[in-house]
């Protein structure tokens, strides 16, 4: 079967390649070292300094590559965490279903209810910001809407002869879920990754800008136009560079995403062919 | 081109209909599915079409209204209402054509009223639209049409709701609102397949009539042909888009010149012969009964049955019989409430979870809807093996090996092992399905309503099928049917249910043998022969009005 990508999916797929190689190779590509300071203050663009210098005369280039490297590999990581938990949680709830969906559900609800930035600018606060905390943090928040989405197609798939068919059979919930149901509620799942990805990245550049996410030595994008804001009253343009970055990679992901879900839906039988 | 004969009200010549058809994992792709077809019509008389599914019966009917459904065209051929081609009609034309010359009505009528709008607002709709009289007028066409139909109550029928009356009233009321407008044709999409038996014959009957006194011409699509060997005056046999045989009514029946329609004549003519009861009872029902939760009277009532080694009891009943009801309570999906049911003997645990693997096995379940019973995203080798390693612990080649043998039995072949649902026909899925029950090697297998979603012809070979294996491999079938030519075809013994109570329950021969209970009668009564005036015989003679009514 040969499959065509649309042009705008394979926009999107080149765009998310050359920000995930920039993060793998980061040392490999960025021309000078991360906290190097090798020019002066907020330098403009010049052939030495494609992007110029930062606040205190760092590479803005180099700052970015590294950047990508940090927020991509949070995000990314924090995505996985967030569709790992949130898929099975729902779907194990749905399976066993009675008082564990309850309870869990109005757990996940009961979360939901605080706003997402508060919780997370608490809890930083109180423990010490690391990586690992930031990725824990981030995934457990988004687990409750990932919770919610998964719930709801796997509500629908559990009602299928196939799954009855299955408990007549004797079979355990950990073959219900993840050979019955887990396969038919991939594709809205996998669609929805991307958007989530998206939300990390924002997420994690939001800590970041507000002063509680990545710290020094380290950078990411957020952190980058914290470093660079006030350069914008006096017309310098570096706190944008991360700014065009962020908005490039969500409208990429946003592309491969909207293409997935359209190829799984027609499958399904053509809803929309 | 030739004129179109005066007297005829339809004329087909040579239609050609084509779709798009999106098949899984393939680029869509263009199809002829309707090959040419001639049909002509006269004035008041009905026309009956006939077919297994795909055979575009619906896409011709809908053809007569210059109308395809999505992905569908006609692509070729004249299409004459009247005299006038109405392919070349333009859309305000055909606007005038629409629901007012030509009418339609559906399978669903559940499906086909607007919930929210009470019925007679919808029934004197097309004529207000088309101005053909003021309302008043339109409305007491409404009524007398309901009082023809066989309404209860006319003058005040109008003003209910859809979700007040009854699925065959709902469907007498499109009638009444396809007729209302006085058309000169009238295309019935099978009216009355999705009813219950017993109501069936009712708005059967009431169609009848309605045709005969308004001397509006019809065509009755449907794929059950003592159906349309009621009401029609010719009928036209149609296969994979082609004409197979056309005749009248009387020369179909009894004169069948074409082996399709042959087959489809005798298509109610299998019979097993009914075996006697031997040896210990495989599964007892004692005194059973069951409701659901938040329900405060019992689905299934007191009900005490026995099935026997290699043998078929049928249940049969209408929908909300209690029949599906009672098939959840032996498989343990809801605890019964009162009474026993053992298995070889012992008792069985009233709930799933507490019965062992070994009773589980024993006892299987086929579905009416084989679509949903196959995961999609397993293949059929997955599907008919997994039971085999959960059961027996096989792996490898061994459960290869074993795979193919029962797909052997189900007469499909080993090529069907990398294939998925979605590539195999509905008979192809239920023989899947089967083999998947098979492969636990059980006592006893429930199935549940298995043919009714099949084409007469499939279904035929399905029951056959089972009868076959039931041979070889010894198993007994709690055979759930509302139908009870399957069960004539089947069964041992029959238990008669109604109303969650069992009314009437013994071997086939005492069971189908007068003398009858009120409700045997009329469930008997009710399945179409094929035989010329049946309809009239059984509305003359019978005993009990059915629950629809």
């Amino acid at each position: 079967m040969t499959m065509r990508i649309p042009v705008s999916a394979l926009i999107g797929l080149t765009m998310m390649a050359f920000f995930f190689s920039l993060a793998v190779f980061a040392p490999l590509i960025a021309p000078y070292g991360i906290g190097e300071v090798v020019g002066d203050v907020w330098e403009p663009m010049s052939a030495k300094h494609w992007l110029g210098t930062d606040n205190i005369g760092r590479d803005l280039l180099t700052r970015m590559i590294y950047g990508a490297r940090t927020t991509i590999f949070i995000a990314s990581a924090a995505t996985v965490l967030s569709f790992t938990l949130g898929t099975l949680l729902a779907l194990s709830a749905v399976v066993l279903g009675g008082w564990v969906d309850m309870a869990l559900s109005r757990f996940i609800d009961l979360i939901m209810t605080i706003p997402t930035l508060i919780f997370a600018l608490v809890v930083l606060s109180v423990v010490p910001t690391s990586i690992l905390i930031l990725i824990v943090l981030m995934g457990l928040l988004d687990t409750t809407r990932v919770y919610r989405l998964a719930r709801a197609v796997a509500v629908d798939i559990n009602v299928m002869d196939y799954v009855e068919a299955a408990r007549l059979r004797g079979e355990g919930t950990r073959w219900i879920v993840l050979r019955e149901i887990l396969p038919n509620a991939l594709s809205p799942l996998v669609a929805e990754l991307g958007l989530r990805f998206i939300f990390m990245v924002l997420f994690i550049s939001t800590l970041s800008f507000l002063g509680l996410g990545v710290l020094p030595p380290d950078t990411d994008w957020g952190a980058i136009v914290k470093e660079n804001k006030e350069g914008l009253v006096y017309g310098i343009p570096a706190a944008l560079a991360p700014a065009v970055a962020i908005a490039t990679l969500a409208i990429s992901v946003n592309l491969v995403a909207d293409w997935v879900l359209n190829r799984t839906t027609s499958l399904k039988g053509g809803r929309n062919a | 081109m030739r004129e179109a004969v005066a007297h005829n009200l339809v004329e087909i010549r040579g239609l050609k209909i084509g779709a798009t058809v999106f098949t899984p994992g393939e680029k869509p792709k263009n199809v002829e599915i309707v090959h040419g077809v001639d049909l002509n019509l006269e004035k008041g008389k009905v026309l009956g079409l006939i077919g297994e599914s795909g055979a575009g019966k619906s896409t011709i009917g809908l053809s007569t209204l210059a109308y395809g459904r999505g992905g569908i065209r006609i692509t070729g051929g004249e299409i004459f209402i009247n005299g006038i081609d109405i392919l070349k009609n333009s859309v305000g034309e055909l606007r005038d054509l629409r629901g007012r010359q030509v009418t339609y009505v559906s399978q669903s009528a559940a499906a086909g009223f607007n919930p929210s709008k009470r019925l007679m607002d919808q029934v004197v709709e097309s004529c207000l639209s088309h101005k053909l009289c003021s309302r008043k007028e339109a409305e007491e066409r409404a009524v007398t049409l309901f009082r023809k139909l066989g309404l209860p109550d006319p003058e005040n029928f109008g003003k209910r709701y859809p979700h007040q009356v009854s699925g065959g009233q709902l469907q007498r009321a499109m009638t009444a609102m396809a007729l209302c407008p006085e058309p000169d044709l009238v295309i019935f999409d099978e009216p009355t397949t999705a009813l219950d038996v017993t109501t069936q014959i009712d708005v059967l009957a009431s169609i009848k009539e309605a045709i005969q006194d308004t001397g509006v011409g019809a065509l009755y699509i449907t794929h059950d042909l003592a159906v349309v060997a009621q009401v029609s005056d010719h009928i036209m046999v149609l296969q994979h888009g082609r004409m197979v045989e056309y005749g009248t009514t009387d020369q179909i029946i009894n004169n069948p010149q074409k082996d399709y329609t042959r087959a489809l004549v005798s298509i109610r003519s299998t019979i097993h012969d009914e075996t006697p009861a031997k040896g210990e009872p495989v599964l007892k029902l004692d005194n059973v009964s069951a409701r659901y939760r938040g329900l405060n009277f019992d689905v299934v009532k007191d009900v005490t049955l026995e099935i026997h080694p290699s043998q078929t009891l049928a249940v049969v009943g209408e929908s909300g019989s209690g029949k599906s009801t009672l098939a959840r309570v032996m498989t343990g999906l809801l605890p019964l409430r009162q009474g026993s049911v053992s298995f070889n003997g012992e008792t069985l645990p009233a709930a799933l979870e507490e019965r062992s693997k070994e009773q589980l096995r024993e006892l299987q379940m086929i579905y009416q809807m084989a679509d949903v019973a196959m995961n999609p995203r397993q293949t059929i080798e997955t599907i008919i093996g997994r039971p085999l390693e959960f059961y027996f612990g096989m792996q490898g080649a061994e459960k290869r090996a074993r795979v193919i043998e029962l797909l052997d039995e189900i007469e499909l072949g080993e090529s069907f092992l990398k294939r998925y649902p979605a590539e195999l026909s509905g008979g192809q899925k239920q023989r899947v399905c089967i083999a998947r029950a098979l492969a636990a090697k059980p006592r006893l297998i429930i199935c549940d309503e298995v043919t009714s979603a099949l084409d007469p012809l499939v279904a035929d070979g399905i029951l056959k099928l089972l009868l076959n294996l039931q041979e070889i491999e010894h198993v007994s079938y709690l055979f759930i049917t509302h139908d009870l030519a399957t069960v004539r075809a089947i069964a041992d013994t029959i238990a008669v249910m109604y109303q969650g109570n069992v009314v009437r329950y013994g071997p086939k021969s005492k069971v189908l043998e007068p003398p009858f209970d009120d409700y045997t009668d009329l469930l008997l009564s009710s399945v179409p022969e094929m035989k010329l005036g049946w309809l009239e015989d059984v509305i003359s003679t019978r005993k009990m009005d059915s629950a629809g009514n």
